[in-house]
């Protein structure tokens, strides 16, 4: 199956990836070829099958719903690229 | 013999009766990685400060008769995706470049409190995607056998840095095979615990389905005693199993003797297996079958299919996981976007690789409308299939043999501008992924150029003691893991 440009585009745009035009163009050719070698899925008969989203099956564990010490707000923002007092600072959002 | 040839086990030893110190021991691995690794290039970061004081904290305990058990002491390496406080974390990427991290894994947690000092940080491939660390985005690991040589990945820094004696062992990480397959390559010991075995919790995550993590060595006892180390349950880590794990050092020795080993036809019928890497692994069979294991065909009929749903399910799941990374809160951020969405953006083309960009993108095309149905969740379906052929195969044998990889190591360069020559690696290992199964590679010959070949045990889920039994009932017979790169010697 080959993917239109558009659909490359599309997928990107999803993802929040902004591709250059030259990426794009390299995206269409191996995520076609890519699709073409998984489709052979189809050839299995799954009409009676459960998909299986985790190896272990388990369900999720119950615990306690107690207070637990957390980072504060200086350890929390160490990595962050910009900051406001104690607040991640990120481009305007609302004009 | 030389203190950098030892066991971890061996070591730990002197360490205890006060042969050696933990300080000569680390001064000792530094002074290799320093002589060897401008060429093998597998660290990321050493971190010689941090590992000297863990070691001479080390030998202080043993003076005061409080030696915190087998391994206090004996230095280690961790692939750059274990959250170690106060060192870089940066999964291989960019992205995280710059990125320290505030707290401590679980397992590195673990690590601490047996005493082991942390060496420094090892190479892998972007966020654990590839198999060979050419995805890193800051150089290819070498392997120590042949330099002009992939190490395999993701953890190839990891693999190189144990196959080189520049690390007594490592810890590394397994979604499709990434401890087994440079295990493999650099004739090294690796296994992927069974899935909910190790915690994850401060581990950077690709496939949360996949994902484990897991012992890396030169011998399959060290492989015994860092997985005992790590098998501890998590409550912070929702998958980690409350389960206890057993003394996996106790039946080490217990053989092979009337235990059934299976040999799935599918495995040897597919494409692309190397003749020499069939020969050792038919030649390992043979010799375990010698040892009083009974040698049983076994089919996994879906063995063909589990690629392409492996790269279905992985990718989906990291395009979810990966979202994380958007340069609000850590990491890189683009500079100059006028607006949120650019930023985001920009800063996901500037800061991922073309391997995470093009798994992010086929992840995220399985998952939306209209696709979900086609991909996504038939690839879950097949995977229940996979699933159910490991589940009828365990109803007759104890575990089941195969190559780890279809070949020996590649040229560097030789597969990685081709996506689907390079995930043709993992052929042979992602089926236990998908069905969340223990997997060992241990070193079982060489080619006539001189690199190593791994075979791969698979065991029923949670059976990893059985597995490393059978590991170590080949190793007894064999001299592969005593065997050191030329490198070394130089």
């Amino acid at each position: 199956m080959s993917l239109t440009l558009e659909e490359v585009r599309h997928v990107a745009g999803l993802a929040r990836l902004s591709l250059s035009a030259e990426e794009e163009a390299l995206m269409r050719t191996q995520l076609s070829a890519i699709l073409d070698a998984v489709a052979e899925l189809a050839r299995v008969d799954t009409s009676k099958v459960e998909p299986t989203s985790h190896a272990a099956g388990e369900v999720a564990p119950w615990r306690s719903d107690e207070v637990q010490p957390s980072f504060s707000a200086e350890r929390s923002l160490g990595n962050a690229p910009a900051r406001v007092g104690t607040s991640f600072a990120v481009p305007r959002i609302i004009e | 013999m030389e203190l950098t040839e030892l066991s971890m086990l061996e070591l730990g030893k002197k360490l205890g009766s006060g042969e050696l110190s933990s300080v000569e021991a680390v001064r000792t691995s530094l002074d290799r990685v320093d002589r060897l690794d401008g060429r093998v290039k597998a660290f990321l970061r050493v971190d010689r400060e941090g590992a000297l004081a863990q070691a001479e904290a080390a030998d202080r305990r043993r003076k005061e008769g409080r030696r915190a058990g087998p391994l206090d002491g004996v230095p280690v390496g961790l692939k750059d995706l274990f959250l170690t406080e106060g060192l870089p974390a940066t999964a291989g990427s960019r992205i995280l470049e710059s990125f320290v991290a505030p707290y401590d894994a679980t397992v590195v947690k673990l690590l601490r409190a047996a005493g082991t000092p942390i060496l420094g940080k090892l190479n892998m491939d972007e966020f654990a995607m590839g198999s060979s660390t050419e995805n890193s985005a800051f150089f290819p690991t070498r392997n120590p056998w042949n330099l002009e040589t992939s190490p395999g990945g993701s953890s190839g820094g990891s693999a190189a840095a144990v196959a080189a004696r520049m690390v007594f062992g490592a810890l590394g990480t397994d979604t499709g095979g990434s401890i087994r397959q440079p295990a493999a390559l650099t004739g090294t010991v690796g296994l992927k615990p069974t899935y909910g075995r190790v915690s994850r919790f401060g581990v950077v995550a690709f496939a949360s389905s996949l994902d484990q993590v897991g012992p890396m060595t030169r011998t399959v006892a060290d492989c015994a005693a860092l997985l005992q180390t790590i098998a501890v349950h998590d409550p912070r880590d929702s998958t980690s199993a409350p389960v206890k794990a057993p003394d996996y050092l106790s039946e080490l020795e217990a053989g092979v003797k009337g235990l059934k080993l299976g040999l799935p036809r599918e495995y040897f019928e597919l494409p692309g297996m190397n003749a020499e890497v069939r020969t050792a692994v038919e030649g390992a069979t043979r010799a375990l079958e010698t040892l009083g294991a009974q040698l049983v065909p076994v089919s996994l009929p879906h063995t063909r299919y589990a690629l392409a749903t492996y790269y279905l399910v992985a990718p989906a799941e990291a395009s979810s996981n990966l979202a994380r990374y958007d340069g609000v809160r850590y990491g890189l951020r683009a500079s100059g976007a006028p607006n949120l969405l650019a930023m985001y953006g920009r800063t996901r083309d500037q800061g991922f690789g073309l391997e995470v960009k093009r798994r992010i993108m086929l992840g995220t095309y399985a998952l939306s409308a209209g696709y979900y149905d086609a991909y996504y969740l038939k690839a879950q379906k097949v995977r229940t299939l996979i699933k159910k052929d490991f589940e009828e195969a365990f109803r007759t044998v104890d575990a089941v043999l195969s190559p780890t990889s279809p070949t020996a190591a590649f040229r560097i360069g030789e597969k990685v501008s081709d996506p689907l020559a390079m995930y043709l690696n993992d052929v042979f290992t992602l089926p236990c992924n998908l069905a969340g199964l223990p997997g060992l590679s241990v070193p079982c010959g060489f080619t006539a150029a001189g690199l190593p070949i791994g075979l791969q045990i698979l065991g029923r889920a949670w059976d990893e003691a059985r597995v490393l039994r059978i590991a170590r009932a080949f190793e007894r017979e064999h001299d592969f893991h005593r065997r050191a790169p030329p490198l070394g010697r130089s």
